[in-house]
């Protein structure tokens, strides 16, 4: 006992700063194949020690191994791999865009577009997701159109949200995608209150709640924890630990936990960790998940360990809290690479249709954008009117509304 | 027609439109098996079981946030926040998701909850169980805020924001669950079984949001009041023997500003009385939309009545309540002025 009689003040900080050499050699990674794969009904209580592993399939060689392989054909694959092959061509030119200055902001996904393309797999038409703002790949992989998003992310006279919205908070009822707020963990226990909602109707739907490693500190994150595991609510937590919330590391988060998974373990929540790099995890992880909710099973919490490559916003700079680096370090790579070696190894995929898909790809994306841009972007061409200010606030619009708009001249 | 108490009205609205409406559900703190502290929810959960109606962990955030989602979802929760002093947590969940689901998703989405929470003081609650907040509802684009004054209208106005397509407030004065309390704390309160607003038919019916109502008909000066203040100034408007119009607002937002224009031209006077804080109170809009449509007509300045701007005290609980002597007060001075 050193010090006794003196309290010290503990504020913990990341292993490397800026100018400092990356070092992840306290991120223990199991090998892939290793972390078994138990019934759905498991009882909880005997696989506590998965919210400290990471289930991984996918091995250095790009070979998919062990019990929780074997769950998606090759067409399958290619089609998860061309879904974040267009995500991230979407971020570029999105990104490029709001340098264009042809929008305020963006966000993009760089590095975790395994995590929401492969979870939307595993989801059945009518499920409904309660994202974040860093799961653009739920629309893509279900087919939500570029178009419809771009003229979002520009606020055009096409956007479907009117212009009331920032850039990449899209709201798609259809596509199981409930509108992003813009605040933080807020929409956590809604997707719970959804999913209660979906029981007391006898419903089969499910729901899936998104939050990211930092915003596990609001309250709202124990609500939803709260209620899921009161109620049995049939619906996935997921925590995408993608290590930094805008520039603090996740130790300010996860204080002294050890990892994010292990917050559900206080409230008997089934708590995985998963390798979020690893779309083949991912999505048997996802699928796990989602049966036990649709079997009465209950709730379960997965983290998704991942690593934000990119800035949090086209408002960040990550050059000025991390080392340049560190993202290269990465000791889980990076998805795209990943499932392509794979798919090479499998015989199915080579570098030269890689690059061929990666030209189609763009191509796509770039008819998509002229298309948006045809309809306006954020200071020029085709925009919401003022009108549309004013009106869907509520069903009918109140005399003190109507009074302003008018004031307004609209 | 059956004479009920605002408790046994509200419980009746919900009972009915429970009845009319599978998607209704009704939760909160103690609100399952027990019945809520104020029994509003008694028999609730005996009569339509307890996936409709159920208790809820004490948190607040998280009764309005998954009250959101099964909106979302498309049922309709009726949910109860056990004192409005509670309500804080859930701020967050009412005013930026409820209040603007409708308008940041385009309609892709709508949020048609009803929150219920217990309001007002003079039941020696002290600051954490006699607040009034309703500014900090009307202050918010997206919702609509309800102050039921007697049973007739609590159980009209509570079916009507059950069914209403938006996220309702609804405030109930707690001092009136069991009669019309006018201020006088050292007299016995009226039985709501001896006054004609316990009138509470049975069934179906609605009081419609954004109208107003008229208490007392009078030409000298108009008091613009809701909840508790209603009976409050009634009591001064007799013992004063000023003729005064007494406007029962109900719903404070959509407001019935015709009504309360219309009554301010005719009397060219203008006192609003609230129980909530003074500075920034519902009463300061009231006030400014007064000055601002009746101006021409005013023969003396707007008063208001209000609680001080301190916390709700518990030893001063009748030092703090604007009661019938401080209303007859602001009433005497503005006939004068």
């Amino acid at each position: 006992m050193a010090d006794a009689g003196m309290l010290r003040f503990h504020v913990p900080e990341p292993e490397v700063r800026p100018g400092g050499t990356p070092d992840f050699s306290n991120v223990t990674i199991a090998a892939a194949g290793s972390v078994p794969r138990p019934d759905i009904d498991v009882d909880p209580r005997t696989i506590r020690d998965m919210a400290f592993s990471i289930i991984r399939v996918l091995n250095r060689d790009g070979e998919a191994v062990g019990p929780w392989a074997g769950l998606l054909s090759s067409e399958e694959l290619l089609e998860g791999l061309r879904h974040m092959m267009t995500l991230r061509t979407f971020d570029a030119r999105m990104q490029m865009a709001q340098r264009q200055g042809k929008t305020s902001f963006y966000m993009q996904h760089l590095g975790e577009e395994a995590v929401s393309c492969a979870f939307r797999k595993a989801l059945e038409p009518g499920d409904m997701n309660f994202p974040t703002y860093r799961q653009a790949g739920l629309l893509i992989a279900d087919g939500y159109p570029m178009v419809t998003m771009m003229n979002q992310i520009y606020s055009n006279e096409a956007d479907p949200l009117k212009g009331r919205q920032l850039p990449i908070m899209y709201s798609s009822k259809e596509h199981g995608f409930f509108s992003i707020s813009g605040n933080l963990a807020t929409q956590y226990i809604q997707a719970v209150g959804w999913a209660m909602a979906s029981a007391i109707s006898n419903d089969s739907k499910i729901a899936a709640a998104w939050i990211g490693d930092g915003s596990t500190a609001e309250s709202d994150f124990h609500s939803a924890l709260v209620f899921a595991s009161t109620y049995k609510a049939p619906v996935v937590l997921n925590v995408v630990n993608n290590q930094w919330a805008i520039s603090t590391f996740q130790g300010i988060a996860r204080g002294g936990s050890g990892t994010f998974a292990a917050r559900g373990l206080g409230f008997g929540i089934p708590s995985l960790r998963v390798d979020g790099n690893d779309y083949l995890a991912v999505h048997a992880v996802a699928k796990w998940a989602a049966e036990r909710a649709r079997k009465n099973l209950g709730p379960t919490l997965v983290e998704y360990v991942t690593y934000r490559a990119g800035a949090h916003s086209s408002s960040d700079d990550p050059s000025a809290y991390r080392p340049k680096t560190e993202s290269d370090a990465w000791p889980l790579g990076d998805p795209i690479v990943r499932l392509k070696n794979h798919l090479i190894g499998l015989g199915v995929w080579s570098d030269e249709r890689h690059a061929q898909a990666e030209a189609e790809i763009l191509d796509t994306v770039i008819a998509a954008q002229k298309e948006a841009e045809s309809h306006g972007t954020l200071h020029a061409g085709g925009k919401p009117s003022t009108r549309d200010m004013f009106e869907g606030l509520y069903a009918e619009m109140p005399p003190h509304l109507r009074r302003q708009r008018q004031q307004a001249g609209v | 027609m059956p004479r009920r108490t605002m408790i046994e009205a509200i419980r009746d609205a919900m009972d009915v439109s429970m009845g009319r409406d599978e998607k209704v559900v009704v939760f909160g703190e103690d609100v399952g098996f027990f019945g809520g502290v104020f029994r509003c929810t008694q028999g609730l959960q005996a009569k339509y079981g307890k996936t409709r109606c159920f208790d809820a962990p004490i948190n607040e955030s998280g009764i309005v946030g998954s009250a959101i989602g099964m909106a979302a979802y498309g049922l309709k929760p009726c949910v109860e926040i056990q004192f409005a002093d509670y309500m804080y947590p859930a701020y967050d969940q009412l005013t930026q998701e409820a209040a603007r689901l409708r308008y940041r998703s385009n309609g892709d989405f709508t949020c048609p909850i009803v929150v219920r929470m217990p309001t007002g003081g003079g039941i020696f609650g002290g600051q954490t169980h006699s607040q009034s907040p309703e500014a900090l509802f009307t202050h918010v684009s997206g919702l609509k805020t309800v102050v039921p004054s007697n049973p007739h209208d609590a159980k009209g106005l509570l079916i009507a924001a059950i069914e209403d397509p938006d996220p309702v407030i609804f405030l109930e004065p707690k001092r009136l669950y069991n009669g019309p309390f006018d201020g006088h704390h050292d007299r016995p309160v009226t039985p709501w079984s001896k006054h004609e607003l316990g009138e509470v038919a049975d069934g179906h019916y609605t009081v419609p949001l954004g109208k107003a109502a008229i208490r007392r008909a009078g030409s000298d000066v108009t008091v613009l009041a809701y909840g508790t203040m209603v009976y409050v100034a009634q009591a001064a408007a007799e013992e004063t023997g000023i003729d005064a119009e007494i406007i029962d607002l109900r719903t404070l937002l959509p407001l019935d500003l015709d009504a309360i224009v219309a009554s301010v031209k005719k009397t060219g006077r203008c006192v609003i009385v609230h129980e909530a804080t003074l500075t920034s109170g519902f009463g300061a809009e009231l006030s400014a939309l007064v000055q601002e449509n009746c101006f021409y007509h005013l023969e003396a300045p707007v008063a208001r009545v209000a609680g001080w701007d301190t916390p709700y005290p518990h030893a001063q609980e009748w030092d703090y309540f604007p009661g019938p002597a401080r209303v007859s007060r602001a009433l005497i001075e503005t006939m004068e002025a």
